[in-house]
C-alpha cells in the first residue's frame, strides 16, 4: 500500500479514491475514510471533547457505522430478563449498577473519552474504566436513563461495550490481591521498624547500653514484629500446616519453621530477659519472600480474567423465527428446536444444523481452520464460529451445556486440575533438609539433656535459628523473579512459577500450526495473468470485487492492491462460489476456479495442491489471472525450529488443518512427526500418551481449540495475538511473537535452573558448616546474624547474574520489512 | 534519653496509624488501577475554552 494515500484522520486507513467526508476539528478540516468514522468524530466533537485527538497515542479503530437494527438490538439489554445476569442493585431502588467490557481502548485518550463522554450523560451516576483491564463499572438511575442510551453512547463515539457477569471469579481475584497488599504492607513497615530498633540494639552492643533501655527496645521490637508473624506470615503457615497433614515437606516448611522458632526463642528471649532476639530476621524474612509471591500473584491474576471472555463468544441476542415472524431473543432463551436466522457477520449462537441458505463459516477459533469451511442444508454448524457470506437459518438441536463451546471449556477445566506438576528442585531439597534438621535437633536435644538439661533448650533452639533456611527458601523465587525479569524484557510474560522450571527440563515440544508457526491470516504470494491484463490490473480488478467482502480470501487481496480501487455496480455475493459485479462495463467473476471457468466455458487450469489457496479471476470472455494465496511461515520460525533441536527438544507438529496443508509446513521446517485434522481432544490423547511415556511436554498454541492442551502440558505457551482463553491457561506468553523467543526461552529457563542448583548447593553447604559448630554451642548470635544475611546475600546476587547476561546479546531482529499500516 | 520512652510508643502509634492508612487506601481500590492514574492526570480539561462554544454541561465534580 503505497504511503501517500491520504489516511483518515479517526482511523488512520487509506481514504478511498472519490469519498469525500470531513470533520472540523480543532479549527482544522480533517478527512474521514467513511461515514461511520464521520459519525464518530462529529460526536466527539460536538461533545466538545477534541483533545482526544491532541492525547490520544495510538489510531482509532475503524468506526463501524451505526445500523439502526444493531442500536434496537440494544434495547433489549433493559429487559429485567436479560439484566438479570449481569446488573446488581445498588443502594437505592432505581440505582443499579452493571460491568462492561469495552472494546476498542487503544490508548490513555480513550479511557478519558469514554469517562467523559459517558460521565455527561444525565441519569448516569458514576462511570469509570479500568485502564489495565479495559473494564468499565457504571452506575446509574434508572428512572431518568436506560442501559441501552448508555451503550448507545459509547458506539456513538466508536467503542463498543458488552455487559458481563464478572462473577464469583474475579470477587475472589480482588479479594485475594487486597489480602495479599495489607499483608504485605503490614510486613513492610514493620521491618522497617524493627530493622531500625535493632541498629540501636547493636550499636548498644558495641558502644555500651543501659540495660533497662534495652529491655525496652526488646519489647519494642516484639510488639511490632508479633502482628508481621501473626498476620502476614500467616499464609505460610497455612500452607506447612497443609504440607504435613499430607506427610510432605514442602517449601514452606522450613519457612514456618524458621519464622515460627525464631520468634517463639525471641519472645521467650524477650520475656525472660536473656537470650538473643532475631525479630530483625523474621520480619525481613517474611517481607521478602510476601513481595515475591505478591508479584507471582499479580502476574498470574492478569492472564487470568480473560478466561471469562469466553462467553462472549457467544452472542448475547439472537434473531428467532416463528409464526408469527422474526423476534429478537436472549440466547439463554434459545430451546432446541427453535430457528434462528444468523446473518453475515454475525456469530452462530448455539450447535444446530443448517435449515435453509448456503454460506461459509469461520471455524477457526474453535477448530483451527484456516479458511471458512462452506455450510449447505443439512450440515451441522457449531455456536461460536462465524457466518461468512450469506444469511443462514438455523435449527438449533444444543444449548447451554450440550455446546460444543461448552465442552471446551469443561475439557479445560479437567485438563488444569489435572495439569502434572513436576516437584520443584527446591521443594524436594527442602523436604530432606527440614527431615534432617528435625531428626539432627532431636538428636542434639537428647544429647544436652543428658548433659545440661538447663541449656539444651537454648542450644537446639539457637541451632534451629541458625540453620534459618533463608537462603534455602531465597534460592529458587531470587534465581526465578531475576529470570522472569529479563524474560518479560525479551516479551516473554511468565505467569505461573514453576513454568521456567519445568520448561528447562522440557524434552518433547508440542506446536499448533495456524496462529503459531504460521501468522494466522492469508497473504498473496503470486498473481499468474492468464489474459491480456498485466498482474496490477488483474489485482485492482479482484480487490475491487472484493472489498465489500468479509471473507479472508478477499480482505487478503484488497490489503495486497493499491489504494484506489475502481468502482464496482451490481455486485452479487454466490455462497461458497465467490462475486460477481460489473466494473468497467464488463461481467467479472473471483472465486472457486469452477465456478469462475464455467462463466466462460473454459478449461480450469491446473492447481497446486498443498497449502496453497487459490482463487481464479474471469469474465465471460475467458480466465484473467490465477491468485496464490498462503498463510505464510512466521519470520525466524525455521531457524527457531533448528535452535530448539540443537538443544535436545523434539519438536511435534499437531494441528486441525488438513493433511497436506500440515504436511508442506511440516517439510518446510524440518519437523518430523506431525498430525493433521486433530481435535482438542485427540490434541490431549497425543499429549498424554506422550507423557506417559517420560516425556516433559510443552505445548506452544494460540486458539480456543488450543486451550485443554495448553492446560494439559507440564509447561504451556501461548502466543501473544492468540485468544484470551489460550493465554489463561498457558504458564507463559509469548508477547513479541517472535518464535526466535522459544529457543531464548528454554536457554533462560535451563540457566535459571542452573543459578538454582548452585544456590542450592550453597545454601546446604552454609548450613552444613553452620549445623554442627551451633550444635556443639560455638556459635555466638552475631555470627549467626551474620551468617544468615551474607548467605542470604549471595544467593540474590548469584541470581542477579541472570540479568546481566541477557540484557546484552537478545537484541531483537528487525521487524519484517512489510511495514505494516497503523490500524 | 528517657524521652526515648515516650518518643517510641509515639512512633508505634504513628505506624498504627500508617497501616490503617494504608488497609483504607486498599479497601477503598486505590490499588485496582495502577496505571490509569497517571495517564488521567496529563488529560485534564482545563485548556482555555474556544470562545462562542457553550460551557461544558458537566462542570460538577464526578463522586
Amino acid at each position: 500500500m503505497p504511503d501517500d494515500a491520504p489516511r483518515c484522520f479517526h482511523c488512520g486507513l487509506p481514504i478511498p479514491e472519490g469519498s469525500d467526508y470531513r470533520v472540523e476539528i480543532d479549527g482544522q478540516e480533517r478527512r474521514m475514510c467513511c461515514p461511520g468514522c464521520e459519525a464518530v468524530a462529529r460526536a466527539i466533537v460536538d461533545g466538545g471533547l477534541e483533545s482526544y485527538y491532541r492525547h490520544r497515542t495510538a489510531t482509532a479503530p475503524t468506526a463501524r457505522e451505526l445500523v439502526p437494527e444493531a442500536l434496537k438490538d440494544l434495547e433489549l439489554y433493559d429487559q429485567p430478563q436479560v439484566q438479570r445476569s449481569f446488573v446488581q442493585a445498588a443502594e437505592s431502588a432505581h440505582v443499579k449498577q452493571a460491568s462492561l467490557i469495552l472494546e476498542g481502548i487503544v490508548c490513555a485518550a480513550c479511557v478519558w473519552l469514554n469517562e467523559r463522554h459517558v460521565g455527561a450523560l444525565p441519569g448516569v451516576i458514576e462511570f469509570r474504566i479500568n485502564y489495565s483491564t479495559h473494564r468499565a463499572t457504571v452506575k446509574w438511575d434508572d428512572s431518568r436513563i436506560h442501559l441501552s442510551d448508555i451503550l448507545r453512547a459509547i458506539s456513538e463515539i466508536g467503542y463498543l461495550a458488552h455487559p458481563f457477569d464478572p462473577g464469583r471469579q474475579e470477587a475472589l481475584q480482588k479479594k485475594e490481591k487486597a489480602q495479599a497488599l495489607k499483608r504485605l504492607a503490614v510486613a513492610g513497615l514493620g521491618a522497617m521498624q524493627v530493622m531500625m530498633v535493632a541498629v540501636a540494639l547493636y550499636a548498644g552492643a558495641f558502644s555500651g547500653m543501659e540495660a533497662r533501655m534495652q529491655t525496652f527496645f526488646r519489647w519494642v521490637s516484639l510488639v511490632i514484629a508479633t502482628p508481621v508473624v501473626l498476620y502476614s506470615a500467616r499464609p505460610f503457615f497455612v500452607s506447612a500446616l497443609r504440607d504435613l497433614r499430607r506427610l510432605r515437606l514442602g517449601m514452606d516448611v522450613p519457612v514456618a519453621l524458621a519464622i515460627g522458632g525464631a520468634y517463639l526463642a525471641s519472645t521467650w528471649a524477650t520475656l525472660s530477659g536473656r537470650g538473643e532476639i532475631y525479630f530483625d530476621s523474621v520480619t525481613m524474612f517474611t517481607f521478602f519472600l510476601l513481595a515475591g509471591r505478591y508479584l507471582e500473584m499479580a502476574a498470574r491474576h492478569k492472564a487470568g480474567q480473560a478466561a471469562e471472555e469466553l462467553v462472549k463468544l457467544l452472542p448475547a441476542m439472537a434473531t428467532r423465527l416463528t409464526d408469527r415472524g422474526e423476534e429478537t431473543v436472549a440466547v439463554a432463551d434459545l430451546a432446541p428446536g427453535d430457528r434462528v436466522r444468523v446473518k453475515p457477520g454475525e456469530t452462530i449462537p448455539a450447535d444446530g444444523r443448517v435449515r435453509e441458505g448456503r454460506s461459509s463459516v469461520d471455524e477457526s477459533l474453535l477448530t483451527g481452520e484456516s479458511l471458512p469451511v462452506p455450510r449447505g442444508p443439512g450440515e451441522r454448524v457449531v455456536g461460536g464460529s462465524v457466518n461468512v457470506e450469506s444469511p443462514l437459518v438455523i435449527t438449533i438441536e444444543k444449548v447451554g451445556e450440550e455446546t460444543v463451546l461448552a465442552a471446551i471449556q469443561r475439557l479445560l477445566d479437567r485438563a488444569q486440575s489435572e495439569k502434572p506438576r513436576l516437584a520443584g528442585l527446591a521443594d524436594r531439597i527442602a523436604g530432606v533438609f527440614v527431615g534432617v534438621i528435625l531428626l539432627l535437633a532431636a538428636g542434639v536435644w537428647w544429647f544436652w539433656w543428658q548433659h545440661d538439661s538447663a541449656e539444651a533448650g537454648w542450644i537446639v533452639l539457637s541451632m534451629l535459628v541458625v540453620t534459618c533456611p533463608c537462603a534455602l527458601s531465597l534460592a529458587t523465587p531470587a534465581a526465578l523473579t531475576a529470570a522472569t525479569g529479563s524474560l518479560t524484557r525479551l516479551g516473554v510474560l511468565t505467569t505461573r512459577g514453576h513454568a521456567l522450571e519445568t520448561l528447562a527440563r522440557t524434552t518433547h515440544m508440542v506446536l499448533d500450526k495456524t496462529g503459531t508457526l504460521t501468522e494466522g491470516r492469508l497473504r498473496l504470494e503470486t498473481v499468474v495473468p492468464l489474459g491480456g491484463q498485466d498482474e496490477t490490473e488483474c489485482l485492482r480488478l479482484a480487490a475491487a470485487l472484493e472489498r465489500a467482502s468479509e471473507h479472508p480470501l478477499g480482505a487478503a487481496l484488497v490489503k495486497a492492491a493499491p489504494a484506489e480501487l475502481p468502482p464496482v455496480e451490481a455486485a452479487v455475493a454466490e455462497a461458497g462460489q465467490g462475486i460477481e459485479g460489473t466494473v468497467g462495463g464488463r461481467r467479472i467473476r473471483i472465486g472457486q476456479p469452477g465456478w469462475v471457468a464455467a462463466f466462460s466455458d473454459s478449461r480450469v487450469p491446473d492447481m497446486q495442491a498443498g497449502d496453497v489457496t487459490e482463487i481464479l479471476l474471469g469474465d465471460e470472455t475467458g480466465l484473467l489471472a490465477v491468485f496464490r494465496l498462503r498463510d505464510r511461515l512466521r519470520p525466524g520460525a525455521r531457524e527457531a525450529i533448528a535452535a530448539l533441536r540443537r538443544q535436545g527438544i523434539v519438536p511435534l507438529l499437531y494441528s486441525g488443518d488438513s493433511e497436506a496443508a500440515v504436511a508442506a509446513v511440516a517439510r518446510e521446517l524440518g519437523i518430523a512427526d506431525f498430525c493433521a485434522r486433530m481435535r482438542p481432544d485427540d490434541k490431549l490423547a497425543g499429549l498424554r500418551a506422550l507423557q506417559a511415556r517420560g516425556a516433559v511436554v510443552a505445548m506452544v498454541g494460540d486458539g480456543v481449540n488450543d486451550a485443554p492442551v495448553l492446560a494439559g502440558a507440564d509447561v504451556s505457551l501461548a502466543m501473544g495475538t492468540g485468544t484470551q482463553l489460550a493465554q489463561a491457561s498457558a504458564d507463559m506468553i509469548l508477547l513479541s511473537e517472535r518464535l526466535g523467543n522459544l529457543p531464548r526461552a528454554v536457554r533462560m529457563a535451563r540457566d535459571c535452573l542452573r543459578i538454582i542448583r548452585q544456590n542450592l548447593a550453597w545454601a546446604v553447604l552454609y548450613n552444613a558448616v553452620a549445623l554442627p559448630l551451633a550444635a556443639m554451642g560455638y556459635v555466638a548470635p552475631w555470627m549467626a546474624a551474620i551468617g544468615m544475611s551474607g548467605s542470604s546475600l549471595i544467593v540474590v546476587v548469584n541470581a542477579l547474574r541472570l540479568n546481566r547476561r541477557y540484557t546484552g546479546p537478545a537484541t531483537n531482529p528487525a521487524p519484517s520489512a512489510a511495514g505494516e499500516p497503523v490500524s | 534519653m528517657s524521652s526515648l520512652f515516650l518518643l517510641v510508643p509515639l512512633g508505634l502509634l504513628f505506624l498504627g496509624v500508617a497501616i490503617g492508612a494504608f488497609v483504607w487506601a486498599v479497601r477503598s481500590g486505590q490499588f485496582d488501577d495502577l496505571e490509569g492514574p497517571a495517564h488521567r492526570i496529563l488529560m485534564d480539561d482545563d485548556d482555555p475554552r474556544i470562545p462562542g462554544r457553550k460551557p461544558d454541561p458537566r462542570e460538577e465534580r464526578r463522586p
